[in-house]
């Protein structure tokens, strides 16, 4: 469970995050989503301690992360951006994070079949084409098996093979009781893949709750329309 | 420190398959080749490899320590989201960046010496030209690094990084001269030990300069440091100033990093 208190983020002169409040529940996927610049970014980077927040804690399975960092061992992160050292390998980086990481768990036969990675693995990143990297991220992600997986708009850029076997995956580590939170512009990804969602806007957390409630409140079938009739609401 | 150790192999793997410290190495290997092939007398050729070192060295240092990190902050980023803390990631790459160019400089500038036998004819000299091109890597990329951590713009923090190496090694001795000509009625000597102190690629000369007679011809203040320090106690003085020069950037640059917001 991820308990986030009173988070606020100021860069510079620049509000992004004004105090969230927000808990995570264990097993379920949460989505947050909410229009650019809305903060779900530098949550998520929050979280993962990337950003040190100007104001608040957080809190992973009832400990304070502040200042530390074994926490992560429970987490796979997969970033907006895959960027990587140019001159190494997937295998290099791997067996490094392998090292790295305490639990000696990891698997990715699978998963390398099923995105064709095996050759790509051996080059360096600087010849691979941003998908694959971005394969390379979902690997680093879910391999390790993490009880808690993060996905910052992880299928921008997957082509659709690759993305709908992504979606598989996510709903196989649903299955597993996996706490997954997974920010998405494309809210039918959002509809078929997450339980909880949490709308942002401008720092601030306009919605939570289930998708399901969401939808009966606003007496839609489709996420994208709930979305917008509760972004209207917040701009009048 | 097993975290430290781990990164460190990666950094300096990653960093020799840039192919600059390669270059960078052939590049010290040639000039000195090129000065025993030209000319036979040690002495001289150790005068002309120190003006460059002090030169050169600063100068690649903190040029390549700025593009290296700017380069390195999407490792930093992926690393920063596995169970790492901050400080060994960064001790890790500051060591994995300065070990390698030190290295490169080491080889490339001893490979001559051995090649010619004349590590012996000097060795007093070729040690301390060593140490001297060894410290003033690891100075100048504790201050790329410091550069970096602070300014995110890559092109400011490289503009700043070359303006910080011309003002230590061509500006600073301008200034120093001015100081002597404006305030030539009064006793400077002490100034002056105090002013070099405060530039690195001065220290650097200066540690040099006092193994062999030759300090008027390489600046006022050179000159001014030989005759108070040329005693086993000024090595150890700039020898300590040169290690703060590197501790002190290093120290503030890891304290921004831990609260740095990737």
């Amino acid at each position: 469970m991820i308990t986030v208190k009173n988070i606020a983020k100021d860069f510079g002169k620049n509000k992004v995050l004004k105090g969230i409040n927000l808990t995570i529940d264990e097993g379920k996927v949460t989505a947050i989503v909410g229009p650019n610049g809305s903060g779900k970014t530098t949550l998520i980077k929050t979280i993962l301690g990337l950003v040190r927040p100007t104001a608040g804690t957080i809190e992973v399975d009832g400990a304070e992360v502040k200042d530390d960092y074994l926490y992560r061992n429970k987490i796979g992160y997969m970033p907006q951006i895959a960027r990587y050292p140019e001159n190494l390998t997937g295998s290099e980086i791997i067996s490094l994070i392998k090292s790295i990481r305490e639990s000696s768990f990891y698997s990715d036969e699978e998963m390398r079949a099923s995105f064709k990675l095996d050759r790509e693995m051996e080059k360096p990143f600087k010849n691979l084409s941003g998908g694959t990297k971005q394969k390379i991220s979902a690997l680093i992600a879910f391999a390790f098996n993490p009880k808690i997986i993060i996905l910052d708009e992880p299928t921008a850029g997957l082509d659709p093979i690759s993305s709908s076997y992504f979606k598989d995956l996510v709903l196989k580590q649903k299955g597993q009781k996996k706490t997954i939170i997974l920010t998405s512009h494309l809210m039918n990804e959002v509809q078929e893949l997450s339980e909880e969602i949490v709308f942002l806007l401008e720092g601030e957390i306009k919605f939570k709750g289930s998708v399901k409630s969401l939808l009966e409140d606003k007496k839609e079938t489709k996420l994208e329309r709930a979305i917008a009739e509760l972004m209207n609401q917040s701009n009048n | 420190m097993k975290l430290v150790k781990k990164i460190l192999l990666y950094e300096i793997h990653n960093t020799i398959r840039s192919k600059w410290v390669i270059l960078y190495t052939f590049f010290f290997f040639l000039v000195g080749y090129g000065l025993f092939t030209f000319s036979g007398d040690v002495n001289k050729a150790y005068i002309s490899l120190m003006n460059i070192i002090i030169i050169v060295i600063p100068l690649v240092s903190i040029i390549f320590g700025s593009i290296y990190f700017y380069n390195s902050r999407e490792f930093i980023e992926m690393m920063l989201s596995q169970p790492i803390d901050r400080k060994s990631l960064y001790i890790g790459i500051f060591l994995g960046t300065a070990i390698p160019l030190s290295a490169g400089f080491g080889i490339g500038f001893s490979l001559p010496f051995i090649l010619f036998g004349k590590v012996s004819e000097q060795i007093e000299g070729f040690f301390l030209l060593l140490l001297i091109g060894i410290l003033l890597t690891f100075v100048f990329i504790a201050l790329s690094f410091l550069i970096s951590v602070k300014q995110d713009d890559k092109s400011k923090g490289l503009g700043l990084a070359i303006l910080i190496w011309l003002i230590l090694a061509v500006v600073y001795d301008g200034i120093v001269l001015l100081v002597i000509y404006y305030f030539q009625d009064y006793p400077l000597e002490n100034a002056m030990i105090v002013l070099s102190a405060f530039n690195p690629i001065d220290l650097g000369r200066i540690l040099f300069l006092m193994k062999f007679d030759i300090a008027a011809l390489m600046g006022y203040t050179g000159a001014v440091f030989q005759r108070f320090f040329g005693s086993p106690l000024g090595v150890i003085v700039s020898i300590i100033c040169l290690l703060a020069w590197i501790v002190i950037p290093f120290f503030l640059s890891h304290r921004f990093f831990k609260k740095k917001d990737f």
